[in-house]
């Protein structure tokens, strides 16, 4: 159960958008900040600043505990065996973009296959596509179901002895789809190819034990699940990590420099060239908290719960499509639709005049708005803080739109 | 007036509903493909240029109400006009939208219905996106 005061600690949400109050809706695009994060931030600011793993003063080893610490609690929260294998990035595009170029130039050759899927997000799909291109190898992509599923027949079929990578998202952006990655993991491996999970919509809705999906790579945004943006994770399995090259170089990621060569630091430092985002990682750390204390478990519950209410409300509404699994129970907290006679950035516009914020377009999905037949949908995305309120808000927003233009 | 009835006058929900010059010009001598990659609307649009004069025009195309009755409008009020006229009015529209000081002397017809779309920043694209193609035609042309 989430506690009715959860909104209490999100002040964005106080506040009135065209004379209405804030309906936000848009959480799969970036979820709003709790005040403990904003806090945290705040207080890294005011007392702490200071760069991480160089200088010997107070304040330098105050910021190097409390980013070490932020990358023990993501440790935790995925279950990783160790903080060797949690690098921070900018984000799941910087993650996926150094398992494609890191990793997969080194291991991916002519005549080698990469298997993905139609349902994933523009940044599980490019890196691939241009490391396909740069080797010679094959992009495929595993067969969806009409309800927008993957089936095991469809999984089994795509992936073989020549596939060296598979790489699926954890939950659809679009589709809200949950995949099953444990028993994807397990076929990729049968066949020797490695498993890579986008997880921007997944990590923030439920409970992720990496060592239980057996994945060899999870990349993740810490905007989506209450930190700041700037901030994201790679876990990569420590013997795929120690035997990548670095994908930038220069300051922290060094061991010995010497003129003519050099040598690499060891685990996690090498792929953390630069400065880090010191902030954002305290911040992401003070979200893992937050996250932990309301338990994902009941996270997940609580999506359910209005993705079940969304359907019954939206589903009633003549003319109205939902896209993706039927089942409320399979998938994220999402509803990706569409009304006939009203294009979704009509229906967004109308919708903002009532203070509701939903994202219109083609969701960085263009495969998949292809094969959805559509240019674009509307998309409602629940979190944490929205309740049964927000939804009647929504069905009632749409209603509205649909009569405006039926009308105007 | 609110808002909305600021952006989504009746002139510009009967473009979309029934828009003017839709299809495609065969064998026309400017064809240009455009499209709005943040959000999918995509335009084909065609015109016959003869002697510096858009003698005929016609668009195809996927979109939102604003792109698609901005397209309608547009080739409604380009045909028969100079192409110097025709990027003349792109000019003006491009300044209308982004709440600039334009030539208010200019007559655009119907198009004066966009006026509101200047309130309303994140559909300024989806009603110039004809216009940039027209645009490019006509460039590519000259």
């Amino acid at each position: 159960m989430i506690k009715d005061d959860i909104r209490s600690y999100f002040p964005i949400l106080n506040q009135e958008i065209n004379g209405n109050p804030l309906v936000y809706l848009d959480s799969a695009a970036t979820s709003q900040k709790p005040i403990q994060v904003i806090e945290a931030l705040k207080k890294y600011y005011e007392f702490d600043n200071s760069n991480v793993h160089r200088g010997v003063h107070t304040l330098g080893n105050r910021a190097t505990d409390d980013y070490e610490g932020a990358r023990e609690k993501v440790r935790k929260f995925i279950n990783a065996k160790s903080t060797e294998e949690i690098i921070f990035t900018r984000g799941t595009t910087a993650g996926l973009n150094m398992v494609a170029s890191s990793y997969g130039r080194a291991n991916v050759s002519e005549g080698d296959e990469i298997v993905i899927t139609y349902m994933e997000h523009h940044s599980n799909l490019i890196p691939w596509q241009q490391l396909a291109k740069a080797t010679n190898a094959t992009l495929k992509y595993i067969d969806m179901e009409a309800d927008g599923t993957l089936s095991m027949a469809a999984i089994k079929a795509a992936i073989t002895d020549r596939t060296k990578i598979v790489s699926v998202t954890y939950a659809s952006n679009v589709l809200g789809t949950i995949n099953a990655i444990k028993d994807i993991a397990k076929i990729a491996h049968q066949h020797g190819a490695v498993m890579v999970v986008d997880g921007a919509q997944g990590v923030p809705h439920m409970t992720t034990d990496v060592q239980d999906l057996d994945c060899d790579f999870l990349a993740f945004s810490g905007h989506k699940m209450c930190g700041p943006t700037g901030i994201g994770v790679l876990y990569g399995k420590k013997e795929h990590l120690l035997n990548m090259e670095p994908v930038e170089f220069g300051g922290e990621m060094i061991n010995f420099v010497g003129l003519q060569d050099s040598t690499w630091a060891d685990l996690p430092a090498k792929f953390e060239a630069g400065t880090p985002v010191i902030a954002g990682a305290i911040g992401l750390g003070a979200a893992i908290d937050f996250l932990t204390d309301i338990g994902m478990d009941n996270i997940l519950a609580h999506e359910h719960k209005l993705s079940q209410y969304t359907f019954e409300n939206l589903s009633s509404i003549e003319g109205l499509t939902i896209y993706g699994p039927q089942d409320p129970l399979a998938r994220t907290g999402l509803a990706t639709f569409n009304i006939d006679d009203v294009h979704p950035h009509d229906l967004a516009t109308a919708l903002d005049s009532r203070g509701i914020a939903v994202r219109a377009g083609h969701h960085c999905a263009q495969p998949l708005m292809k094969w959805l037949s559509c240019v674009a949908t509307a998309r409602a995305s629940f979190y944490v803080y929205n309740n049964e309120e927000d939804i009647d808000k929504l069905a009632e927003g749409v209603r509205f739109a649909k009569e405006y233009f039926a009308n105007v | 007036m609110s808002n909305l009835d600021q952006l989504y006058r009746s002139v510009i929900m009967d473009h979309y509903k029934k828009p003017r010059n839709k299809g495609q010009l065969e064998g026309s001598n400017v064809a240009i493909d455009m499209n709005n990659p943040t959000c999918g609307d995509r335009i084909h649009l065609t015109l016959q240029v003869d002697d510096n004069i858009v003698t005929d025009a016609k668009f195809e195309g996927e979109g939102c109400s604003i792109s698609m009755s901005s397209a309608s409008m547009m080739t409604q009020l380009i045909k028969g006009k100079t192409t110097e006229e025709a990027l003349a009015f792109a000019q003006t529209f491009s300044e209308m939208m982004l709440g600039q000081e334009h030539d208010e002397d200019m007559d655009l017809g119907d198009i004066e219905a966009l006026s509101g779309v200047a309130q309303f920043p994140a559909r300024i694209k989806c009603a110039t996106l004809a216009w940039k193609a027209m645009e490019k035609g006509i460039n590519k042309e000259g």
